[in-house]
């Protein structure tokens, strides 16, 4: 079995930030067959779509998901109680490709640093990982990475907290002793880490966000544009393909 | 347990329970949930003649109880199906129909030609398509283009023929009625509702396409409505789908007119769906003491 939809039971809940929860729901097949960077696709009551949201941690029979309160699904999602049966497809996609013997940079920005944190993990002491956020209100997750990894740096768009500016700033002065960046966040976030990281001649993945119908690679709704070998684009799909690509193979 | 099998245009399906083309792909990834003989049937993903890009993103939007779809037929065209995806479907149990989709008379007749040539066991023709440019639901439209397209086909189609109807039409049953009269075997029924949404932070439509196709428990009362005028109107079988959701629908789909359904959008909230349909649709017979389902087509009492 690769993936399943199956009931896990919402064991605890809590609030990271005014828009973010935390999530933590059992269930000990899925979890075991979950890999960093992969993703679930959660069962909203009421709504046709569900909701595809990142895996933050799996820890032995739990998986963690930390979401943002973005619309009508993920606020329904936000007032389950714990204790409820929360449906969930998992674990979907590819993870990124990971080695704990390379000096790996991770990077987040908003919403995209959850997965940083399952991933950066598995590298241990030679996992560096640059959050960035708005603001010191958005910061989250940042002792559960620090406590599991070489170094954090984290940095706000308005120097509220930590270094004053983008990601990109960071990690400038720590590319080139670097072997691999992983990234997720914003397109305009990873389209710059991308031109950085092919400049620098370090190998980059990236994890991307489409709407998305079925989540197992079956309806073709979530498409990204790749290249070809010979320059010519086409369609990908973020569910099965990715969530995790090369960054020079996407068609920005 | 009453017998959930029925035939449509003399092909033997084990329940009435069809996935509808572009929602499962070709079967593979629905296969790691079941084995795929929990469906009658499967029709596959629009095929045209040579491979198809696609649409560019956003293909999909969510609506209140369903969603918008653009994803502009994208498919590796019939040789590559006929070569990598049939052999396997035709392993797993289940009918497989092959739905195809063109933008030229002459690209539907090729297509056609060349799967009548395979093992497929019935052919579904896509006329119907709202999210491509050129063809698709254009044939669709007007009792003349449905009567030519399918006349045209039926000549190189060796197999039974499906018409797949769009329900963005004044008037279904006479499309349902030209489509008869040139020889289609069935019809299938409601393709998507064309649809739009817009994002009021950025005014732009959420789909890339602009438009799309509504499909899920939306468009439900609209689809029975047009299944039931569509089954007074002819006399070959009617397969009903758009929005069908539990079994309840699927009893209330053949009441009105299906001799079989097809189930689309509820894969994407519940993959497990139509083996719920599947059971709820045998205890309801049971329960009312009716041994096959065929019993229950059309018995609507108005």
């Amino acid at each position: 079995m690769k993936y399943d939809a199956q009931n896990c039971v919402l064991i605890s809940k809590d609030k990271l930030t005014k828009t973010i929860y935390d999530f933590r729901l059992q269930n000990k097949e899925l979890a075991a067959l979950t890999k960093p960077g992969q993703f679930v696709q959660v069962l909203v009551p009421g709504k046709t779509l569900r909701r595809p949201i990142s895996v933050c941690d799996v820890n032995g029979d739990i998986i963690r998901l930390v979401f943002e309160v973005r619309g009508e699904g993920t606020e329904i999602l936000s007032l389950m109680k714990p204790g409820d049966e929360i449906n969930i497809i998992a674990p979907l996609g590819n993870g990124f490709e990971l080695d704990k013997n390379k000096k790996t940079i991770f990077i987040g920005g908003g919403i995209g640093v959850p997965p940083m944190l399952y991933s950066a993990k598995q590298c241990g002491e030679n996992a560096t990982v640059i959050n960035g956020f708005r603001n010191k209100d958005a910061v989250i997750l940042s002792e559960d990475i620090s406590s599991c990894v070489g170094n954090l740096i984290i940095t706000t768009d308005d120097g509220s907290y930590g270094i004053h500016g983008f990601v990109t700033q960071p990690l400038l002065e720590l590319i080139d002793s670097a072997e691999m960046i992983c990234a997720c966040g914003p397109t305009p976030m990873l389209k710059n880490i991308s031109a950085m990281a092919k400049e620098h001649n370090v190998p980059c993945q990236v994890s991307l966000e489409q709407r998305m119908a079925c989540g197992i690679g079956a309806c073709l709704g979530c498409a990204v544009a790749v290249y070809r070998g010979d320059g010519s684009t086409f369609y990908k799909h973020v569910c099965k393909d990715g969530p995790v690509f090369n960054s020079e193979e996407v068609a920005w | 347990m009453a017998d959930l099998s029925v035939n449509i245009a003399g092909v033997h399906f084990n329940n009435p329970i069809i996935a509808a083309s572009g929602t499962i792909g070709f079967g593979r990834e629905y296969s790691e949930f079941y084995p795929l003989s929990v469906f009658g049937g499967i029709s596959c993903k629009g095929t045209t003649l040579k491979e198809r890009p696609g649409n560019p993103p956003p293909r999909i939007a969510e609506t209140p109880m369903g969603m918008l779809n653009a994803v502009g037929l994208q498919n590796p065209g019939a040789e590559h199906f006929i070569k990598h995806d049939l052999p396997w479907l035709r392993e797993q149990g289940t009918v497989v129909i092959s739905n195809v989709a063109g933008s030229t008379e002459e690209d539907y007749c090729k297509a056609v030609e060349m799967l009548s040539d395979t093992d497929i066991d019935m052919i579904e023709l896509n006329i119907s398509c709202p999210n491509v440019k050129e063809g698709g639901v254009q044939f669709g439209t007007s009792c003349e283009s449905v009567a030519a397209i399918t006349k045209a086909v039926r000549k190189y189609c060796k197999k039974p023929l499906i018409i797949k109807l769009s329900p963005n039409v004044s008037d279904i049953a006479s499309i349902a009625k030209a489509a008869e009269s040139e020889g289609a075997d069935a019809v299938s029924l409601i393709n998507t509702l064309t649809g739009m949404r817009i994002d009021i932070n950025t005014r732009r439509p959420i789909i890339k396409n602009v438009t799309g196709g509504m499909s899920g428990p939306a468009v439900f009362p609209v689809a029975v409505r047009m299944v039931w005028q569509v089954k007074n109107a002819v006399s070959i079988p009617v397969i009903g789908m758009g929005g069908i959701t539990t079994w309840k629908d699927a009893v209330e789909m053949i009441m009105a007119g299906a001799d079989a359904i097809q189930i689309g959008t509820a894969l994407f909230t519940d993959p497990y769906s139509p083996v719920k349909i599947a059971e709820g649709l045998n205890n309801y017979l049971d329960s009312h003491s009716l041994s096959s389902v065929t019993e229950l087509t059309h018995s609507v009492i108005i």
